[in-house]
């Protein structure tokens, strides 16, 4: 095992070495290397199997060196469902979006985390969908200007931004819920922690886990990758506020 | 009217708006994401809304209900959305609504990629959701005719009663040219005057907008009610174009869409070298313009088909069961999002000549 | 003029190729032409390349879809070498000369080299390279004419006073230098 002070300079094994596709300033691939550290170090590589979605990350299994299925649109919870029954002895992550997972995926997720799916889901909110150029997501602020909301996001025609973690959290079956953010070292250092719990979690068998990740999109956003950070902690996280909302070890599993 | 140039997928949104529609709901996805981006702002202009669904399967649901209103609706999407609403069209078709449906299509199966094609001919000619239903399917292969065909859509829509489909690619989603609206154009129709529609039973019987006959008898009469639409649309509907089609044409091309217009450039390049092929390109892909088809094959100049799809070959089994194996019909096509060029045409051409 | 021309405008996404083609589409359409704007979509428009390709003619236009274009654009060396070896035989190749230093290599096509930065530089906005680019290309080629395209920039542009001002000299610079070429 690594210790923490050094692997922000080597590669996890579980990455592979290629150059990603995402924009610069975009922190999908921050938490594609969490995620990685997490299996290496846990020692769950060879054992895992990924699923992609439809979104900026479809393309997650060129980076991530395990074996990686591709979902439709919002359906990765559906695929780690069919794939961890039929498999108990592996271990099964989804890697989802927001439109992926809080719109066209609602559904499969909701079912999936209230079954106690054992699997383990990276949600990765940037408030915006970005593969397909910038519409309105469920988790687009208010008054947040996409293309589909030109003059900000308007909650009396579209309601307010969905927080899938409080949501999930009512649930009682999920061992583990939290949300994180990657927006400075320190909240870097802090969701890899949690990160890592949920894939422990599920390596001892224990019921649905899901880490929701703060994320950006400068080039949707319109703004410069600093910039984009600083929106995160000014304007995301006091709407969506880091933490443990679930915790199968602290008793409210 | 004036003349504007425009996107195709901006066009289309402006020509429902032409056809009356206020409400549209649709779910983003490449490369027809501009109608709503579109719509988003033009629509309240004119008094409408746009709703961004939670998934092209809520679309579906939400265009059921507001058909049921009486009123015009639409919704615009691409190849894997389509799939999602696969089930709503056939709930539509089962209980006689109204609607028009736009597929922008891309490359499949699967998540496929996002350039043109026209892989889902089968999909939408040939009925992909469940039970004995059929769509009207119009293939526009200019932005004018994506502006025309959408207001003829609703009129189709609206005289039988079943759900229209208009499928272009992407292509004529993103490019410009210029269009004309029929300013003049207006919906005269009136729902509370639908003698279907949802408007609240004062002083009539309840109505109900649905597709359930557990009585065999009333099913299989709400089949043969469809049956004959079916049949009328395929005597008084159908439509087509022919291009350079003369006594000396030796060989005909049948192509649709946009694939139809780069034949177009492949039949006038190859009239400068004296070779006359000429095409027939079906605007109606259901119904289908069979007996026009069958009454240019069977022309003694004409010697061979040859049909040219953005596919492996769908619309060619159509063209097989209308020509009954009175011509040698051969195929080409490219897939993957890959546009057939004129150059590679022209050479199958050529070489079906030395045969 | 031929019966057809078409046009490739083909850089770095942010060089303003979309907008000059559209322009170009603009104008002629107002003169009465058959028009044609076509953008590339997809994959590779996240590589940071982007191109359009505008066909023009009287009679009705068959593929939008253009292999061998008769002529093209280029603002960046990726663009150089994509639609260089792609021209036509005796085909127009405008190169953007401050950003690409070789040429196409061909004895078949008609080259000709555009400072189009610099010159927008000069003028003091690097963002009207693209005009000064579509200003020789209309001088090169007379598809349209300038008053009709100079009309068209101040329907599209006219509110900010300045901006259209820049564009506008950015035209004359660009006809002067084909004017002196041709000269
Ligand atoms: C059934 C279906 N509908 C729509 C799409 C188009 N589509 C691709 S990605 C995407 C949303 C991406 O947004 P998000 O999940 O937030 O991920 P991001 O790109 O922001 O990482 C959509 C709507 C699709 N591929 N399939
Ligand atoms: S579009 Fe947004 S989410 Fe996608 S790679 Fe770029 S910054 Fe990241």
């Amino acid at each position: 095992m690594s210790n923490d002070a050094n692997i922000i300079f080597e590669r996890p094994t579980a990455m592979s070495d290629r150059i990603t596709h995402y924009c610069p300033g975009c922190t999908h691939g921050v938490i594609h290397r969490l995620v990685a550290e997490s299996l290496d170090e846990l020692g769950l590589r060879e054992r895992t199997v990924g699923v992609a979605p439809v979104g900026c990350s479809v393309l997650a299994y060129n980076y991530f060196n395990c074996d990686f299925m591709e979902a439709a649109h919002g359906r990765a919870p559906a695929l780690a469902t069919g794939f961890k029954r039929t498999r108990p002895d592996m271990i099964v992550f989804t890697y989802q979006g927001d439109g992926d997972l809080a719109s066209i995926g609602m559904g499969e997720i909701v079912h999936s985390a209230n079954r106690g799916e054992k699997f383990t889901t990276i949600f990765v909110n940037n408030a915006i969908y970005g593969m397909t150029g910038g519409q309105m997501a469920p988790t687009t602020m208010p008054l947040q200007k996409t293309t589909t909301s030109p003059s900000g996001r308007n909650v009396e025609l579209t309601g307010y931004p969905i927080r899938m973690v409080e949501l999930l959290s009512t649930l009682k079956t999920p061992s583990f819920i939290a949300r994180v953010g990657v927006f400075s070292p320190m909240h870097i250092v802090q969701a890899k922690k949690i990160i890592k719990k949920a894939f422990r979690l599920q390596a001892e068998n224990k019921c649905f886990t899901m880490v929701e990740v703060l994320s950006t999109c400068p080039t949707n956003w319109g703004i410069t990758p600093i910039a984009s950070t600083k929106w995160v902690a000014s304007d995301m996280e006091p709407y969506y506020p880091l933490g443990v909302f679930k915790d199968y070890e602290e008793g409210e599993g | 009217m004036v003349k504007k140039l425009m996107k195709g997928n901006e066009a289309i949104g402006e020509a429902a708006i032409a056809a009356g529609v206020r409400n549209y709901f649709a779910y983003p996805i490449t490369p027809q994401s501009e109608v709503a981006e579109y719509l988003t702002w033009r629509l309240p202009e004119v008094g409408g809304t746009f709703v961004q669904a939670e998934s092209e399967v809520a679309v579906g649901n939400m265009l059921f209900g507001a058909a049921s209103t009486g009123k015009r609706v639409f919704t615009t999407s691409s190849s894997p959305g389509i799939s999602l609403m696969q089930e709503s069209l056939s709930y539509m078709a089962g209980a006689h609504l109204p609607v028009v449906l736009v597929n922008i299509m891309r490359g499949g199966p699967g998540l496929g990629g996002i350039l043109p094609s026209q892989a889902d001919y089968f999909q939408s000619v040939k009925g992909g959701g469940h039970g004995d239903y059929q769509l009207i399917v119009l293939a526009p292969s200019s932005v004018q005719e994506a502006v025309d065909l959408m207001i003829l859509a609703f009129e189709l829509a609206d005289k039988y009663l079943a759900p229209v489909m208009i499928i272009g690619d992407g292509m004529i989603g993103q490019m410009m040219e210029s269009v004309e609206f029929p300013e003049k154009y207006r919906d005269e129709s009136n729902p509370d005057e639908k003698d279907w529609a949802l408007t609240g039973a004062k002083d009539r019987k309840p109505r109900i907008v649905k597709s359930l006959f557990l009585n065999p008898e009333e099913l299989e009469i709400n089949s043969l009610t469809l049956d004959k639409k079916y049949r009328e649309m395929k005597k008084s509907e159908t439509r087509h174009e022919l291009y350079k089609v003369t006594g000396d044409t030796k060989i005909l091309i049948t192509a649709y869409g946009t694939m139809a217009r780069i034949c177009q450039t492949v039949i006038d390049e190859l009239e400068e070298e004296g070779i006359s092929v000429g095409l027939f390109r079906p605007i109606t892909l259901f119904p289908y313009p069979e007996k026009e088809l069958f009454a240019e094959v069977i022309k003694d100049n004409i010697e061979y088909i040859l049909d040219v799809e953005m596919s492996t070959g769908q619309m060619i089994e159509d063209v097989e069961r209308i020509v009954k194996g009175a011509r040698p019909i051969d195929f080409y096509g490219r897939t993957g999002g890959i546009v057939p060029s004129p150059n590679e045409i022209k050479d199958k051409i050529r070489e079906m000549l030395k045969k | 003029m031929d019966k057809q021309i078409e046009v490739v405008f083909a850089g770095f996404g942010g060089q303003g190729v979309m907008t000059a083609g559209q322009l170009l589409a603009y104008t002629a359409m107002e003169e009465g032409k058959q028009v044609v704007w076509i953008p590339s979509y997809g994959p590779e428009m996240r590589g940071g390349t982007a191109n359009c390709t505008v066909v023009v003619s009287d009679d009705r236009i068959g593929s939008p879809i253009i292999n061998n274009p008769m002529s093209a654009c280029v603002f960046n060396r990726p663009s150089l070498d994509k639609f260089g070896s792609l021209l036509r035989k005796d085909g127009l190749l405008l190169i953007n000369s401050s950003l690409i230093d070789v040429k196409s290599g061909r004895d078949d096509l008609t080259e000709t080299l555009i400072p189009a930065n610099d010159i927008a530089l000069k003028l003091g906005n690097p963002k009207v390279a693209n005009m000064v680019m579509l200003a020789a290309y209309v001088a090169a080629t007379d598809i349209v004419s300038f008053d009709t395209l100079g009309g068209m920039l101040d329907k599209k542009m006219g509110k900010k006073k300045e901006l259209l001002d820049i564009n506008h000299r950015a035209f004359e610079e660009g006809r002067k230098l084909i004017e002196t070429i041709k000269a």
